[in-house]
């Protein structure tokens, strides 16, 4: 017979501790509060599901939820195939390469409050080196304090300076990994331009790609740093993202149970479309 | 399929070479239709930057490249109609093995019907018609080089296939396998095959000639046996063959070889004079009689059917194969160099008349 070692437990247990204090708790501390309503004073009374009913039927929620998904759907239609071109456009070898590498990571080396700061003050018509641009040299009206529509530019626009790098680098990294063999083998079997990125460049870089939508879905759809520094959430509610209407329920009007059910929906969403993604980008190589 | 020939072909990888720079020097090669060739030489010497010129996939830097009477320098590889088979074999990852084959043919617009039965054709003869519609990327090392292969053959108009160390990443029971393959291919399809390798054994099994190449140049052009049987070179010597050939000093006197004081009888009389001068004889040549060139035993090493006896002249090794050995360290014999087969080399080069 086989005899049972218990020792194992205790080289796992660090690592228990250290996910329950860092994951578990937490989020049972919002699972706690999304189902219970508190006056103050510790006092609380057991709420159910109403939190959740509550927040997915108001209108409130509703829109900055399409919003939300509207920005992070634009991000990936711009940034993934841009970061393609760059990446298919950008030198393989010599001198070039290391200019271009870090040409390409300085914009993921600012802060986050950094960048909406920067492109707060880029912006602003009269102040911004682009704002006079925009207003003063060619005429256009943009104001992100007044425009939703120039808002809404504004922060795509510093999104993919911020977050392109990301896509290019990842695509570079799959591109260089394909030995000249093949682009040689192309030639020879008389391979378009179309075909050699259709058959050869694309594949080789599925599995980078699918790291960096995966990642760019999740950072765009969780963002709250840069568009809060630029705008605020305004003007009106016009670039409010979720998270940024999050903080305003939680810590603005401190309604803590509302708050977490929403929360928990923001999280569930996440997980779910990032699984969703992951599922249909890897599906072929499970066949 | 055509004849390949090349006209003083050159080239170098730096813009404004010095003669140093050149990796080909001055290459003249004229290959018949239908051949099956090889380009054998050490890593480094040339021979893919050779095959890459064939292929088009570099221009050279001096040189004219004709198939049959056309010069093709300065066309594209896709215009050259030739197939070439890499050391890692290339394969289209997401396609299916059917569509792997008939990838060179739909890119030429052939059309569907002849693609169909070419693909057939070339399945069958490569052994890999069942697995037509599987994934390329679910097949193992051996089998993706076979449809590498294939996308080479599938063409009937093709001038040339060439090969580029095509075994590399094989394991080693299966080689032997896609050698005999290769072989049967080219019987069978009888287009012009050239085949790069620095493996002796692959070179000599599957070439009706074999070129040797060494830093840039080529040393010795012959079929297998005349590699063997009488190098031109003490290169060629020393690189084919297992254990490779003997080269011993030696000095030659009213044309006779002498060999640490000790007199050698060669093939025939010695041509030229000056330079260094070697004897090379090859380990199945040199036999322990009873009088001879007098050594001592250095290390006997068991090959299985051969002992390889290594034993000293002066300060120079000589290797022998003998059927069998069993020889302490240190004991005294004599070697006798069998004549016919015992040669002289002056600067490297050859420089005895062959015997009639």
């Amino acid at each position: 017979m086989k005899t049972e070692n218990q020792k194992a437990w205790f080289f796992v247990l660090p690592v228990l501790l250290l996910v329950a204090f860092n994951a578990l708790i937490p989020i049972m501390t919002v699972v706690n509060y999304s189902v219970q309503e508190t006056f103050g004073n510790n006092v609380f009374f057991w709420q159910g599901l109403d939190w959740f009913e509550q927040i997915l039927r108001s209108d409130r929620f509703q829109a900055a939820l399409g919003r939300q998904f509207l920005f992070t759907f634009l991000i990936l239609i711009i940034e993934v195939p841009l970061g393609i071109i760059i990446a298919l456009s950008m030198p393989k070898k010599g001198f070039w390469v290391p200019v271009c590498l870090v040409l390409m990571a300085l914009p993921m080396l600012i802060p986050w409050n950094v960048v909406g700061a920067m492109w707060n003050i880029f912006a602003l018509p009269k102040v911004g080196m682009l704002g006079y641009f925009m207003n003063d040299v060619l005429g256009v009206n943009y104001d992100m304090t007044q425009d939703p529509l120039a808002a809404w530019i504004t922060i795509i626009v510093m999104d993919v300076w911020h977050w392109t790098s990301l896509v290019v680098l990842l695509s570079y990294a799959g591109l260089v990994s394909i030995p000249d063999a093949y682009y040689q083998a192309a030639k020879i079997d008389g391979a378009s331009p179309w075909k050699v990125f259709r058959y050869i460049q694309l594949p080789k870089m599925k599995t980078v790609l699918t790291i960096a939508i995966l990642l760019r879905f999740m950072d765009s759809f969780n963002i709250y740093t840069e568009p809060f520094v630029l705008t605020g959430g305004g003007p009106g509610n016009s670039t409010t993202l979720l998270s940024i209407d999050l903080v305003k329920i939680a810590l603005g009007q401190f309604d803590l149970g509302p708050a977490a059910a929403m929360s928990l929906i923001y999280f569930a969403i996440t997980l779910l479309v990032s699984w969703l993604f992951y599922t249909l980008m890897t599906k072929d190589d499970a066949q | 399929m055509a004849k390949i020939t090349l006209k003083n072909l050159r080239h170098a990888y730096a813009p404004n070479p010095t003669p140093e720079d050149y990796v080909l020097k001055e290459i003249d090669l004229s290959w018949q239709d239908g051949g099956a060739y090889a380009l054998l030489g050490p890593s480094g010497c040339g021979k893919s930057t050779l095959l890459n010129i064939i292929s088009g996939l570099l221009t050279p830097s001096d040189g004219r490249i004709l198939f049959d009477d056309r010069d093709v320098t300065d066309l594209p590889p896709d215009q050259r109609n030739i197939a070439q088979v890499f050391q890692f074999p290339v394969i289209y990852d997401t396609m299916t093995v059917r569509d792997n084959l008939a990838f060179p043919l739909r890119n030429r617009n052939v059309n569907e019907t002849k693609i169909a039965e070419r693909v057939a054709e070339i399945a069958e003869m490569l052994d890999v018609t069942e697995m037509l519609d599987i994934r390329a990327s679910h097949l193992s090392p051996d089998n993706k080089q076979k449809i590498s292969m294939g996308r080479g053959l599938v063409r009937d108009d093709v001038n040339v296939v060439m090969f580029d160390e095509p075994l590399t990443v094989i394991d080693p029971h299966l080689k032997w396998k896609l050698r005999s393959k290769l072989k049967e291919l080219h019987q069978r399809v009888r287009a012009t095959m050239i085949y790069v390798t620095h493996d002796q054994t692959e070179a000599l099994t599957f070439a009706d000639q074999v070129v040797v190449m060494q830093a840039g140049e080529i040393v010795q052009i012959g079929s297998p046996v005349d590699l063997f049987e009488r190098p031109q070179h003490t290169f060629v010597g020393h690189f084919i063959g297992s254990p490779g050939m003997n080269i011993l000093p030696a000095t030659v006197e009213n044309g006779r070889a002498i060999f640490e004081g000790q007199p050698v009888t060669l093939e025939g009389a010695v041509k030229g004079d000056g330079g260094r001068t070697e004897i090379g004889i090859r380990p199945e040549f040199v036999s322990l009689a009873d009088d001879g060139v007098e050594a001592r035993v250095r290390k006997v090493s068991d090959v299985g059917r051969h002992a390889i006896v290594e034993s000293m002249v002066g300060d120079t090794p000589v290797k022998a194969m003998v059927e069998e050995a069993h020889l302490e360290q240190g004991a005294l014999v004599h070697l006798a160099f069998k004549p016919d087969q015992t040669r002289l080399y002056r600067d490297g080069w050859i420089s005895t008349e062959a015997t009639p």
